[in-house]
């Protein structure tokens, strides 16, 4: 079959590999029919996460035709269309039970810091990915949920992880009615994020990123108010301006590790690599949010630290919530908000590109060429 | 790029999942209490381990599945094996692995070698669409290195 092969850093290829196996009976082999990359693949390719290793296959939003099922498989069945959540999870856990189905503790030997996520590093279980033809799907009885027969195959897709984890990341932030939003980050997930925050009854929602086109689009699909950082001596200070000199009630990190916009940030995080990437969208959120406010962050940082201004936390009694979003926790409310047309979020996807040709749709993605906002890959197995 | 004002109770949606109950005090998890009984559930049968696996050592044991890709090997593989003996909070874990992955980039390429491919590192960097989107800038980063690289050539010539 078909599957992306990483090479190292900003190199990846397609190529002929062995077929994936049934390995454990609650496993089910998926055909893959779309998958994405997701901004946090970026961070891979990058080379940020540790224990990343050279022939693994990526992807963590996909969905797909269940073609083979474990014999103690016995919620999903050959044949069923199935979407695929990011997060791997036993669903018998104590985490699991309680719904963090990000947390799972059967899922990750690697690391106890994360539970399993398809195609994300050894440090994230060491998964093979979906941006394959086939991929194999463990705890088949959990995760898998049968698509709707009246949804779109490109909502679909989107609802393995941009969508909950927008939702999420509104979700965490607390939003009172009234409450003014600003959210770090106009990718795909910023983008939700921001037009999330109005179900939680937001008064204002502004999102902050440096790709004009980015937020040209931002401004339409979720209606906020957009700015370009580029344009402002200080981000922060313009925020408490705008705020009456309060802060912002919610602050919604949406960037993670590969942040631009702070020299330091920059210099330490990404060029010398002396913490985990560059911690800028946190930075700004602690600093802007009001005093008792709320930072939400699903920007993903790698191991070990950030450098993060944590006396502020302190000083301003600042509320810090985080997670990996729970996809399967999610998933009914959200199929409701798209089948009922609430929620669009195919119109995110700008680039559709066959699985072949992945190693240019990486480039495009990850410099952000040709106004890219989300790529869809599209295997030769589809039908 | 400011919006016009607008009458955000118009938008779709707005205010349907409003929840006075969602403080930073109101766990998102439904809790169930068992916190203190949290080793003890009905665990899935263990997957068989056919392949050298590295595991955290902040777990007592294997999780019941796990990632069937890239077994440890060579150089990088020595690297990881030695990063596993220390537990997540140290550098020790993390720098090695990322020191690793460096390593292994480079046994990567040799593999390739030995497998008598040699790898298209043009086409893998995606440069086909570089030169689609980004002509300009390409050919600008492209001359730059030619010409730097021509001088360094004309310096050392002239040492010798």
């Amino acid at each position: 079959m078909l599957a992306m092969n990483y090479r190292g850093p900003f190199r990846v290829r397609a190529e002929q590999r062995p077929m994936p196996e049934i390995l454990h009976p609650e496993d089910a082999i998926v055909r893959v029919t779309r998958t994405c990359i997701c901004g946090s693949d970026l961070h891979l390719y990058h080379g940020m996460v540790p224990d990343t290793r050279v022939g693994s296959t990526f992807g963590h939003e996909f969905i797909g035709i269940i073609e083979e099922v474990g014999p103690l498989v016995i919620n999903v069945k050959v044949g069923d269309q199935v979407l695929v959540p990011f997060n791997i999870a036993c669903g018998k856990c104590n985490f699991c039970k309680q719904g963090l189905y990000g947390n799972c503790h059967e899922s990750n030997t690697m690391a106890t810091a994360v539970g399993g996520i398809f195609g994300y590093s050894h440090t994230a279980g060491g998964y093979n990915g979906g941006q394959a033809e086939y991929v194999r799907v463990p705890y088949a009885n959990v995760g898998p949920t049968v698509i709707p027969p009246d949804m779109d195959p490109d909502d679909a897709v989107l609802l393995t992880d941009v969508v909950p984890t927008g939702y999420q990341a509104a979700e965490m932030g607390g939003i009172k009615e009234g409450d003014t939003v600003v959210v770090f980050g106009a990718g795909p997930i910023g983008i939700m994020a921001a037009r999330c925050a109005w179900f939680f009854g937001a008064a204002r929602v502004i999102i902050i990123d440096h790709v004009d086109y980015r937020l040209e689009f931002a401004k339409n699909y979720a209606k906020c108010e957009a700015y370009n950082f580029k344009s402002m001596a200080d981000p922060v200070l313009f925020l408490k301006k705008t705020t009456d000199w309060y802060g912002a009630d919610v602050c919604i990190d949406c960037v993670g590790c590969e942040a631009e916009g702070n020299a330091l940030q920059t210099f330490t995080g990404k060029i010398t690599l002396m913490q985990a990437g560059a911690a800028t969208a946190l930075q700004w959120a602690i600093n802007s949010v009001k005093k008792g406010g709320i930072v939400s962050v699903v920007g993903v940082y790698g191991p070990p630290f950030n450098y993060v201004p944590i006396g502020n936390v302190l000083n301003k009694g600042i509320t810090l919530r985080a997670n990996q979003a729970s996809v399967k926790r999610l998933l009914p409310k959200l199929i409701d908000h798209v089948q009922s047309g609430r929620l669009s979020p195919k119109d995110l996807i700008t680039h559709r590109v066959p699985l072949e040709e992945i190693a240019d749709a990486y480039n495009i993605f990850s410099k952000k060429l040709d106004e890219c906002i989300k790529t869809v890959l599209i295997p030769s197995t589809k039908n | 790029m400011k919006t016009n004002s607008i009458d955000y109770k118009s938008i779709p949606g707005w205010g349907i999942d409003i929840d006075p109950g969602n403080e930073p005090t109101y766990p998102m998890k439904n809790y169930t209490g068992d916190d203190h009984k949290r080793s003890v559930y009905e665990r899935s049968e263990p997957q068989p381990v056919n392949i050298e696996l590295l595991k955290s050592n902040e777990r007592p044991a294997f999780s019941m599945v796990f990632g069937e890709s890239i077994p440890p090997s060579g150089l990088s593989g020595m690297i990881r094996r030695y990063a596993f003996k220390h537990s997540e909070d140290r550098y020790r874990h993390w720098i090695p692995l990322i020191l690793a992955d460096r390593v292994n980039a480079w046994e990567g390429i040799v593999d390739d070698l030995k497998k008598g491919t040699i790898p298209n590192i043009f086409a893998e960097r995606g440069m086909k669409s570089e030169m689609k989107y980004n002509a300009g800038p390409f050919a600008k980063k492209a001359l730059t290195t030619v010409a730097v690289g021509f001088a360094l050539y004309l310096l050392c010539r002239k040492k010798r």
